[in-house]
């Protein structure tokens, strides 16, 4: 059976917030979706969805670098974060119960953050959050202040791997070494880096990890945590006991070897897709450069990288604020357009609030508002950009005439 | 005709929406937000636009096949129609937040951001009717008495009328709108309405005024200055204010008081008779004319209050050192004027303008002896 999956009509450019199930995803879920069986029970039925579950947790376990008894499977990325960031805690908190704080880059996303804040108002925790500079990447100088200084009382260090808004792939080696100096265990947020730049658990060094199926080309409600077997890890969910006692649930049989399929084509096509998307990605920037000239472009440099390699940009991402003009008047005026990109700032509550990523780098609030990211993905075309650049200068424009009139008005400036 | 259609979660904008829909207009439906305020956020709320509303805004937009945002006006409303409204208080004046906000807000920040994003018009729920007349569109009231909104539209100009749509002027009943939101398959059709102010969720005016404004205890004195009572800040009173005084003592003749003026200056709440209230000459500022300015005296009926009676009266145009403002000659007594309380100019159903009240005073007495209602326009 051949089944395509394809994003709505028009210049579909959020990849980073949702991206098309592959072919072959798809069709493991369905496959899998039409047998029976609780992969905790006992007998044949049973056994055999056990069986597939394990098959690929064996297969995620290779496509991240780890083994197959390090990988849990959740429900998806917020589930893994929380998992992560109050288990741990309470976990490495009752091994000493001086150990209360929690320390997070600035950047992380908000299903860090909020776990994290969260056990800050109602589990006496004290947060720290980790600065860092304009290009979003984390000041390694106030990590080792903090560590130096608290050592004893810190219960983890949470940065993530690659940041989803402006891209910043973030120096998680350093982060790692710095931390297990002092015996303090680390958890980066993966969601983002996977199948984008080389991700592998044990090279890391890192000690818990997330990973999500849907930025993959897996389903939406999978996901896993990967966390070594000595990490102290308490459960949030409790019941019937499965993946190792910490995340009860009965296993989503047909997502989790969607899942598998994506993670092993995500990984195995990295290097060739990352090259496809970096190019297209560079044809957008360019591109946008040339017809808004008055956009900046936020996050680092697309075409720096470390002295191994690494790209200190994601490659399929881009992101720009545009002077004068706010988020909803651009988002509106690209969806008419059919072009479909993300402004990149949470909404709490309906309200959008100008993203605390831009923020933290330094971005002055006003110029936060005017923010609009670029996402590419697997399904990604030239003729996507092409629709984007003939779209943005007639989009900005009227954009930066209604943020002019909010202006007048002694509103958003 | 592009036209953004405001929805608030409401029925009345949900049909509204659907009738510009089938009317033949490329429709964009909009939820505003306008609350910085997290107890708005909850479900149920007694005011308007929680999260629950901005949900049931986007349902109807699936429903009709329109797009939808949610676009955040929440600052510009902070900083004109609740500003006004607790400056206005505090200068012992009582304000009509539905006015300002149509007036800064719907029809003015959410207008021009619709004009400049390329519509040509914005359709509200409004009970109220436009009619193409002689010299351009005129604003006349609804045919729903009970529900009729001219009254807090007026303050909108000319220049914006030409620029609105309100799709529910014809019809006479809410129950014909729920019927229309029904036929429809709009869940929202047995929604209740939302009523008080939009801004303050849980219905205590008073309450939030002495959030924002702070508590300042005063004297409550009758018309002689003699102390009756207490109050915790002036500006929580309003002209012709019966309940809620908290008088010790009856007057001595036995009638109920009335507040009949309010000095935030001195922070002194005056109590008296009902006579004291009563008014026939009214003085507006920041007039809005949706015809030619009548020069001379004029036979027309004013509505003072939002769900009031129009009564008989002449108006003329003038100007005082603000700007364009009216003089109105009652043909009957009122009582209970208060500055800041927005008066509207009606012939027959059209609306002919709006001003903000300065002054009432009795033609028939001195101003200088008069108490009540004379609080100045600073």
């Amino acid at each position: 059976m051949t089944v395509t999956t394809s994003p709505d009509p028009g210049a579909y450019l959020d990849h980073a917030a949702t991206t098309p199930m592959s072919p072959a995803a798809l069709e493991a879920f369905v496959s899998a979706a039409g047998r029976t069986g609780n992969a905790s029970s006992l007998h044949s039925a049973g056994r055999a969805a056990r069986r597939a579950v394990e098959e690929s947790r064996e297969a995620a376990a290779a496509a991240l670098g780890a083994r197959p008894s390090e990988v849990i499977f959740t429900a998806g990325g917020t589930e893994s974060d929380n998992l992560a960031v109050k288990g741990i805690f309470w976990g490495r908190r009752s091994q000493d119960s001086r150990r209360r704080r929690v320390l997070v880059s600035a950047v992380e996303h908000h299903a860090v953050l909020d776990p994290a804040f969260w056990l800050a108002g109602h589990a006496g925790a004290e947060i720290t959050l980790l600065p860092v500079d304009a290009e979003g990447r984390l000041d390694l100088d106030a990590l080792r202040a903090e560590l130096a200084a608290h050592a004893d009382e810190i219960a983890l260090v949470s940065v993530m791997w690659a940041n989803n808004e402006v891209g910043t792939v973030q120096p998680v080696r350093d982060v790692v070494r710095l931390a297990h100096q002092h015996g303090v265990p680390v958890h980066t947020d993966a969601i983002q880096a996977v199948g984008q730049v080389e991700v592998d658990f044990a090279a890391s060094g890192v000690d818990a990890m997330t990973v999500t199926g849907h930025k993959i080309g897996g389903p939406v409600g999978v996901g896993a945590l990967l966390a070594r077997r000595d990490l102290a890890l308490e459960a949030v969910s409790h019941g019937g006991g499965q993946e190792r006692g910490v995340r009860s649930g009965t296993l989503d049989v047909p997502a989790i070897r969607a899942f598998s399929v994506a993670l092993t084509d995500a990984v195995g096509r990295r290097e060739e897709h990352a090259a496809r998307l970096a190019a297209l990605r560079d044809t957008l920037v360019d591109g946008v450069r040339r017809v808004a000239p008055q956009a900046v472009l936020r996050g680092p440099d697309p075409a720096s990288s470390t002295p191994d390699g690494v790209p200190d940009r994601l490659p399929a991402n881009a992101h720009f604020t545009f002077p004068g003009a706010e988020g909803d008047s651009l988002l509106y005026l690209l969806d008419s357009a059919g072009v479909q990109a993300s402004t990149g700032s949470a909404c709490q509550a309906g309200v959008p609030q100008p993203s605390h990523v831009l923020l933290a780098t330094g971005v002055e609030e006003a110029d936060a508002r005017g923010a609009l990211r670029f996402s590419l993905g697997a399904t990604s075309t030239a003729q996507d950009v092409e629709a984007l650049l003939d779209a943005l200068p007639g989009v900005v424009e009227r954009a930066r005439a209604a943020g002019l009139v909010s202006a007048r008005q002694g509103g958003a400036a | 005709m592009r036209v953004l259609a405001a929805m608030s979660g409401g029925v009345d904008s949900a049909v509204a929406a659907a009738l510009a829909v089938e009317a033949g207009h490329d429709v964009v439906g909009v939820h505003m937000a306008l609350s910085r305020n997290r107890d708005q956020f909850r479900t149920g709320s007694r005011g308007c636009c929680s999260i629950e509303d901005a949900g049931d805004a986007r349902r109807a937009a699936d429903v009709l096949g329109i797009p939808y945002y949610v676009w955040d006006l929440s600052e510009t409303f902070e900083e004109t129609v609740v500003a006004d409204f607790l400056s206005e208080y505090s200068a012992g004046r009582t304000p009509n937040p539905c006015v300002r906000c149509n007036e800064h807000i719907k029809f003015t920040a959410l207008l021009d951001k619709a004009t400049a994003l390329g519509f040509d018009a914005v359709a509200t729920g409004h009970y109220a009717r436009i009619e193409d007349g002689p010299d351009g569109p005129e604003l006349h009231r609804s045919p729903n008495d009970a529900k009729d909104q001219s009254y807090v539209l007026a303050v909108m100009g000319p220049e914006r009328l030409a620029r609105s749509v309100f799709p529910l002027g014809r019809f006479a009943t809410k129950d014909e709108v729920r019927a229309e939101a029904e036929r429809r398959g709009l869940s929202v059709s047995a929604k209740p309405d939302s009523y008080d102010i939009c801004f303050v969720a849980d219905g205590d005016t008073r309450g939030f005024l002495r959030d924002r404004l702070g508590e300042k205890p005063g004297e409550v004195v009758d018309t002689d200055g003699t102390v009756v009572g207490e109050h915790r800040g002036a500006f929580a009173y309003t002209i012709g204010q019966r309940k809620g005084l908290g008088l010790g003592r009856p007057a001595p003749d036995g009638r109920p008081r009335y507040v009949v003026d309010v000095d935030t200056e001195s922070n002194t709440v005056v109590v008296g008779p009902s006579e004291l209230l009563s008014v026939d000459r009214i003085d507006a500022s920041s007039a809005v004319w949706l015809v030619a300015a009548p020069q001379e005296w004029t036979d027309v009926t004013v509505q003072v209050r939002a769900h009031g009676r129009a009564v008989p009266a002449q108006v003329r145009a003038v100007s005082d050192g603000g700007g364009p403002a009216m003089e109105v000659r009652l043909g009957e007594h009122l009582r209970g004027i208060a500055s800041g309380q927005s008066i509207v100019v009606y012939r027959g159903t059209r609306v002919l303008g709006q001003g903000t009240v300065s002054g009432a005073h009795r033609a028939d007495v001195p101003v200088a002896a008069q108490v009540g209602a004379t609080a100045a326009h600073a």
